[in-house]
């Protein structure tokens, strides 16, 4: 009964998506006030008929109804309430239905906040978005049904793979899909302003809001995804440069070059063009990226249900969502050509470097993630390891360090570069002073770390300092932006720390052993086993000390669930202001009690995220200038208009 | 020449001018970073490449797991039914590594005969598991 | 004109791209043969679970056969033992378990739960029969032809959809 309503409830929003596709933009070609203003409500149904099926699933599994195939696949009964919720996203299928649920919510929030658009730019906007659903939607019905059913009914479920029995897996692809959903809206926009033709500030200003909350979302998405492989995982690693990763990674780069750009095309009437291909670019990437994710045609060490029908599924959608875009873009661009010319001498320059270097850093990140499939091409079997692109992604942020602080000391329009490149001089001593007294403290530094450190200083130094000559006072657009800036520095130079004076050391150690590493002293008292809901644990003793003195006593657990015949390390972290200790169980070695066990020692590496925190929080305060402005615009708008009813 | 066009002049060789670096870079990154995947069969067969690292995929081959006493090192074979090679790794093993389970390991060989591995890397398959893991828990939990 | 060139670069390296991705998807399309494929049945003695004496290779010589993998410890299993079941009780091919790295208890127990779809259940406790097989891992099924030739592997668990695609469709190649 339950999984058929969820999904006749598809069906419904399979229905509704076509009719946002197809109403509002009839309407727009035939200048059909009535069919455009359907648009806005059939946005809120669709909302709610998704929502609703979602809701479903969620019940189907507090129910336990093991009828329902993907319950019965992600679920027990022994999975406590918590889990068996998030389960509804655990998996391939659910999560697609969340996917489509975020769009569905983001359709309806564009069409509650766009008060600032015409009803020929929203309609158009709405359709594109309702064309994106639509192919979700049907992802979800014909190739990843959640609410597929089995007989006979089995009596237990297969249980929740545990890697995402987890607070941060529960909560990385949600917000991940609210960034990807998000991005689609800064698309749809392109696309709607690609058909129409015409493009403005206020429109790109209306866009560039949701770009940095989707952006916001994938920073947060991507600091979870990598907080949750460095403490589930037990490798103690934060980044590997896997495929599934820079599947993530490919849209923020992409996006962040977008929010740059923007802050041009906001403004003034240029890069107008390069705006709206961007924003493509971006939001393609994330179909792109759930494509490798889910099509399995890239070898990744996390796992995903591969299914060669889903992939061709993706594909498909790819090239009608982005081979659409592009091929209006190719005809329809110079229709948007940028009239106002901009000064080499500008800030505007500068953000028009970083787009580019963040750019460039894009296409390595893909060309090393798809080059293994070129290769396959031609019978060649090979991959790119991680040091290409933690070379590449070094090389590429040399110069946007470099040119960070001058792109906010520049002026909009035109400056003055010399007597700007003059001003930055003490920050310049000022960052060199910091690196040597760091280099003495903690040396030796390699080339690599000095390089990281530097440049955060040098970006901190300069964008504090900007920060207390500023003349009057801080809007929020340059409060934003500082806070941003200073997240930058701060994990510049945090992951420079991490990653060059980092200890890692596989030990063998009997019960009673004590062995030093970094300065502290680790004695192993033992193991004994533990048992939880549904997981048994083999749980070691490491007290941890510092000149005698104890710090702490940690407990890492090799974890064994029964269900899914699946092993897993639980790494025990102590988490201190300036570095972790990270402790995890590798193995019984022999029957005297000695274990492998690994110890991590990593200086700041919370700094890192933190400063990935601080960045998003830049994006989101950056949100209220926006609204600010807009406000300004809509009285400006209706006295002009006043002043076109008495003309 | 326009002011206009001269700067654009300018923009756009300096855009060519980062370009050809990042292609600079990006080809020896590429050239120094590519790993090529070998099988078993591949190996014996001496089709490998020499004094560089690689990465050697297969099964681990049933009863071959050995570990040296009192140290992390281990040996096991990796085979792909059609010919073995002998790895040697010194560390922990990640949690999914089992003997009769698919692995790659990234390494190099340090003769004709041995393939010495920096990292070891077991696939997390949720659905396709082979039965030792469920025996050694079943073995431990009666002491 | 010239305009509409730069415009195209876009366009063009995504068509590149996407070319690239529909072509590795169909080199993933085509599933990994197994080195046994076109070759005999490795050599077997093995032990029945159910009946007394042993069984070899040449016992099931002259009709086409399935190899079932499975065990009772291996929640795939259980997932596709109704299809085995409706597979085996249709009558088109015999259906041979090996009951493998099991439990004479606890394989009889299941059996009894979820009924015995097999025709023979050979017993494989050592596991040193799935070597010779390559056996990965359960569930894992191999058609056999009536000359002892291994047509076809399917790794993982038996569905209708590879059930109806490839062992079906096969097995009329067979007769």
């Amino acid at each position: 009964m339950l999984p058929g309503i969820g999904q006749f409830l598809l069906v419904l929003s399979l229905l509704l998506a076509a009719a946002l596709t197809v109403l509002p933009m009839l309407g727009y070609a035939r200048n059909s006030q009535t069919l455009m203003q359907t648009a806005r409500p059939l946005a809120h149904v669709l909302f709610i008929t998704v929502m609703a099926s979602f809701v479903v699933l969620v019940v189907l599994f507090v129910q336990q109804d093991f009828s329902v195939l993907y319950v019965a696949e992600n679920s027990s009964l022994e999975l406590p309430l918590r889990y068996r919720i998030t389960a509804a996203w655990g998996a391939h299928e659910g999560s697609i239905l969340m996917w489509v649920t975020v769009q569905a919510l983001w359709i309806s929030a564009v069409a509650k906040f766009s008060q600032s658009l015409s009803l020929s730019q929203i309609s158009r906007v709405l359709s594109v978005l309702g064309l994106i659903a639509l192919g979700f939607v049907a992802f979800v019905l014909f190739a990843s049904n959640p609410f597929e059913t089995i007989f006979p009914v089995p009596a237990d479920g297969r249980d929740l793979n545990p890697l995402l029995q987890d607070f941060g897996m529960i909560m990385h692809p949600p917000l991940l899909y609210f960034g990807y959903v998000g991005l689609s809206v800064a698309f749809a926009l392109s696309v709607a302003a690609l058909i129409g033709g015409e493009i403005n500030e206020q429109w790109i200003r209306w866009s560039r809001r949701w770009t940095n909350i989707a952006w916001a979302f994938l920073t947060m998405g991507i600091i979870l995804g990598s907080w949750w492989a460095y403490y589930e995982l037990g490798w103690g690693g934060w980044w590997f440069w896997d495929p599934v990763e820079n599947a993530s990674f490919l849209p923020w780069l992409a996006g962040t070059a977008l929010i740059h750009v923007q802050a041009v095309s906001e403004r003034k009437n240029a890069f107008r063009g390069w705006t709206v291909l961007l924003a493509i670019i971006a939001f393609s990437l994330c179909i792109l990226g759930t494509f490798l994710v889910r099509s399995g045609s890239i070898t990744s060490v996390h796992s995903f249900a591969a299914d060669p029908f889903r992939g061709i599924f993706i594909l498909v959608l790819l090239a009608i969502y982005s081979g659409g875009a592009l091929t209006l873009y190719a005809f329809r661009a110079n229709q948007l050509r940028s009239r106002d010319t901009i000064n080499l001498n500008s800030r505007e320059t500068l953000l028009l470097a970083n787009s580019l270097i963040f750019i460039t850093a894009t296409f390595t990140v893909l060309l090393g993630t798809l080059f293994p499939m070129i290769f396959e091409a031609v019978g060649k079997k090979i991959s790119v390891g991680a040091p290409y692109f933690g070379l590449m992604f070094f090389v590429l942020m040399i110069p946007m360090a470099v040119i960070l602080p001058l792109g906010s000391q520049l002026r909009w329009h035109r400056d003055d570069m010399l007597a700007a490149v003059k001003q930055l001089l003490p920050y310049f001593i000022a960052s060199t002073l910091l690196t040597v007294v760091v280099w003495l403290i903690f040396k030796p530094l390699n080339i690599r770390a000095i390089a990281g450190i530097y440049g955060g200083f040098w970006v901190l130094t300069a964008t504090l300092g900007q920060w207390f000559k500023r003349p009057g006072r801080a809007t929020a657009g340059f409060i934003g932006m500082s806070v941003a800036h200073v997240g930058v520095a701060v994990f510049l130079i945090a992951m420079s720390m991490t990653e060059h004076k980092d200890i890692e050391q596989d030990i063998l150690m009997s019960p009673g052993i004590t062995k030093q590493v970094g300065g502290y002293d680790f004695t192993f008292t033992g193991v004994d086993r533990v048992k939880q809901e549904n997981y048994q644990a083999q749980q070691g003793h490491v007290e941890v000390r510092r000149d005698g003195r104890l710090i702490t006593t940690l407990n890492p657990q090799k974890r064994f669930y029964p269900k899914q015949q699946m092993p897993m390390t639980e790494a025990a972290i102590y988490v201190g202001w300036s570095k972790d200790i990270y402790v995890s169980l590798g193995e019984a070695v022999n029957q005297e009690g000695a274990w492998a066990v690994r110890i991590y020692i990593k200086p700041m590496i919370r700094w890192m995220w933190f400063g990935g925190i601080l960045m998003l929080t830049g994006a989101i305060i950056g949100l209220f200038s926006a609204r600010i402005k807009r406000q300004e615009d809509k009285q400006r708008d209706h006295v002009m208009a006043q002043q076109l009813k008495l003309s | 020449m326009t002011p206009t066009r001269k700067r654009r002049l300018i923009l756009i060789s300096l855009v060519i001018f980062g370009v050809a670096v990042a292609t600079a870079i990006f080809l020896t990154a590429f050239k120094d970073n590519m790993m090529f995947f070998k099988s078993p069969t591949e190996v014996s067969a001496q089709d490998y490449p020499q004094n560089r690292s690689f990465r050697l995929g297969g099964m681990v081959k049933e009863g071959s797991l050995k570990r040296i006493e009192n140290s992390l090192k281990v040996q096991f074979d990796v085979t792909d039914y059609g010919a073995d090679v002998a790895v040697e790794y010194e560390g922990i093993l990640p949690d999914l590594f089992r003997e009769g389970q698919g692995v790659v390991a990234i390494g190099y060989m340090a003769s004709d005969q041995l393939f010495v591995a920096e990292e070891v890397l077991a696939k997390h398959d949720e659905n396709y598991m082979p039965p030792e893991v469920a025996d050694v828990l079943q073995t431990q939990e009666q002491p | 004109m010239k305009k509409i060139v730069i415009t195209l670069i876009p366009l063009a390296i995504f068509v590149g791209l996407l070319t690239l991705l529909f072509l590795n998807m169909g080199y993933h399309n085509e599933t990994v043969p197994s080195p046994l494929i076109g070759k005999p049945v490795p050599a077997f003695e093995l032990p029945q679970l159910y009946e007394k004496g042993t069984l070899t290779e040449q016992d099931f010589l002259g009709e086409p056969w399935l190899l079932n993998v499975w065990g009772s410890w291996c929640p795939n299993c259980l997932y596709e033992h109704p299809v085995v079941t409706d597979l085996a009780q249709s009558g088109q091919l015999k259906v041979v378990g090996l009951n493998w790295k099991d439990e004479f208890e606890n394989a009889d127990a299941w059996l009894k739960r979820l009924g015995n779809p097999y025709d023979t259940i050979l017993v494989d406790y050592k596991g040193n029969v799935a070597i010779d097989f390559g056996v990965y891992g359960a569930p894992e099924s191999f058609l056999i032809d009536a000359n002892g030739i291994i047509v076809h592997k399917i790794v993982g668990e038996l569905t209708p959809d590879n059930v109806q695609n490839e062992i079906l469709p096969k097995l009329a190649q067979l007769k």
